[in-house]
């Protein structure tokens, strides 16, 4: 039964399994998220010596897991209020281009050795581009609301973006020249033997600009000024309700588990195992890759976005700005000059076969 | 076939969407048209396996360029009535200008060796292999034989981004700046001053 199945599987052409393998990823995701806002919501209710959600329940049991379920039932039946004199063409529009950067830029990523939609060769700056457009669908939220709130929001959040967007984009510069690629597939490859031959390891610096600029450019707390819920309301989605209000709530966490994973392809190996190739441990679960150990690193980074939230205060406007342009520039140019000395004299990354 | 029926479909999107840029009464409009021009323009580029320059064009000018000017049509108050009024006045110009584009380009198709103006001949008709990557090569040319313009580029962009700067860098009587590094360098006994206090007696 299940080898004809496999057969089957195999003899589909190329489109009819991308298209099953978007539909899975899209589906899956939208689920994560789902899941996401309660796990959110736990985590910090647990830091702040609260329950959290524990009431809606899913067949009587599991105390809670039925809350993102309800919220979204909630939300579909709102009514999505348009204000009078809101610019009513793209204030429909923008929580769909806010959605689509999110769920696009999956393509890419190698889920596991042998599943990816795409082997772009392209596919880190495929990457870039697409989490640069993320921001239109604020700005556009920000300007056809036809609020000052919002358009606060709205052009915070431009210059927040085009600011880190640079320094993530150095960041990608060193992974790029540590793996000698910009496959993602290739670039996790590269990256095999252990988890001491992961990128964090010759890459740290660079690992932290691209995760403190990934939670700057998913405008998560502390650099959530778009928002500021104490200052602007709500930012850039005051005037959105329903429906149109959790688009940008399902982009948002998207973005989040998007980041989170891009972060485990780039610097902690993607789906390869932690003791591959090391003498006894490589021989057990330990030391074979899979989907799983990419899921596990994922979820251990946007742990941490959680907990980001329910640990610092807001930056302030110009101290983001400064913390972007002032020191995790710098940082990212002055480890590119480390990398290319390592690169003179074969050490770390350097040493791998790939670099002649 | 199916290159020829997307390059049509595209091409036809990238001149609607160039003529919303000048006709649309909306600024922003003519920004976000501006912006669908660029995306279009990539995904022609990327059919003729240009696929570095294409992405390059969306990461640069959609992503951060374009962003920019947003800001810049969202925050301004433009009046629309009187932006309408020299339109009519200097038609003429534009369709000299349009006319002369067009003609260069049909001059430059013709030239070329009269193949006429379908996509077949565009890339010489054979498909790069599999594992040729266009960004690499780029990367070889850009960094070997090239290495001097590109340097001296980068070195023209320097001076005209310092230049840009000083330009517009005014000091302001009463302008008023944060001074980060004296900020952080605060201790509590410049802020706080504990006042130790007898309890109130009990009545």
């Amino acid at each position: 039964m299940l080898k004809s199945l496999t057969t089957r599987w195999m003899a589909l052409p190329d489109y009819a399994q991308a298209t099953a393998w978007i539909l899975a990823i899209t589906v899956a995701l939208i689920i994560l998220v789902a899941l996401l806002t309660l796990w959110e919501r736990k985590v910090i209710g647990w830091m702040q010596l609260r329950r959290g959600p524990n009431r809606v329940r899913i067949f009587g049991l599991l105390p809670g897991v039925g809350q993102p379920f309800a919220d979204v039932f909630k939300l579909l039946l709102k009514e999505v209020v348009i204000p009078a004199n809101a610019n009513k063409l793209l204030f429909r529009l923008a929580p769909m281009i806010a959605l689509v950067p999110a769920f696009a830029a999956w393509a890419v990523i190698p889920l596991s050795p042998t599943v990816v939609v795409s082997r772009a060769d392209a596919g880190l700056l495929y990457l870039l581009s697409l989490t640069s457009m993320g921001v239109y669908g604020i700005i556009i939220a920000g300007w056809a609301a036809n609020s000052k709130y919002a358009f606060l929001g709205a052009m915070r959040s431009a210059a927040q973006m085009v600011a880190y967007e640079i320094a993530m984009g150095f960041a990608l510069v060193g992974v790029l020249m540590a793996t000698g690629s910009m496959n993602l597939g290739r670039i996790v490859e590269t990256q095999s033997g252990g988890f001491l031959s992961w990128n964090w390891f010759w890459l740290f610096p660079l690992f932290m600009v691209y995760f403190i600029s990934g939670i700057a450019e998913t405008n998560r707390a502390p650099f959530d000024v778009a928002e500021g819920e104490s200052e602007i309301v709500a930012g850039f989605h005051v005037e959105y309700s329903g429906m149109a209000f959790a688009l940008f709530f399902l982009a948002e966490y998207a973005n989040m588990i998007l980041i989170s994973t891009l972060t485990a392809v780039f610097f902690f190996g993607g789906w390869q195992a932690p003791f591959a190739g090391y003498p006894v441990l490589g021989d057990t679960f330990l030391g074979r890759p899979g989907f799983g150990w990419l899921f596990l690193k994922a979820f251990v980074l946007v742990f941490l976005f959680l907990w980001f939230r329910a640990t610092f205060p807001r930056y302030r406007y110009d101290q983001i700005m400064r913390l972007g342009w002032k020191a995790l520039i710098p940082v990212t140019l002055v480890w590119i000059a480390v990398e290319m000395i390592m690169a003179v004299y074969r050490i770390g990354p350097w040493a791998r076969p790939w670099y002649q | 076939m199916l290159i020829q029926v997307l390059f049509y479909v595209f091409a036809a999107i990238l001149v609607v969407a160039a003529l919303g840029v000048i006709t649309s009464r909306n600024p922003v409009y003519s920004a976000l048209a501006l912006v669908l021009c660029f995306v279009t323009a990539a995904a022609i580029w990327l059919l003729l396996e240009a696929e570095f320059l294409a992405v390059v064009l969306v990461l640069v000018y959609v992503g951060a360029v374009m962003v920019l000017f947003l800001f810049v049509v969202m925050m301004l108050d433009i009046n629309l009535e009187r932006l309408r009024e020299g339109f009519t006045r200097f038609a003429w110009l534009g369709w000299v200008t349009a006319l002369a584009v067009i003609f260069e380009i049909v001059a430059v198709v013709w030239a070329r060796g009269n193949r006429g103006l379908g996509l077949d001949t565009s890339h010489g008709g054979t498909p790069t292999p599999a594992d040729y990557s266009n960004t690499l090569e780029l990367g070889k040319l850009l960094y070997t034989r090239y290495a001097y313009p590109l340097e001296l580029a980068a070195m023209l962009l320097l001076v005209a981004i310092v230049a840009a700067i000083t330009l517009t860098l005014r000091h302001r009587a009463g302008y008023k700046q944060q001074d980060i590094s004296a900020q952080v360098a605060v201790r509590p006994q410049q802020r706080l001053r504990v006042v130790k206090m007898d309890p109130e007696p009990r009545a």
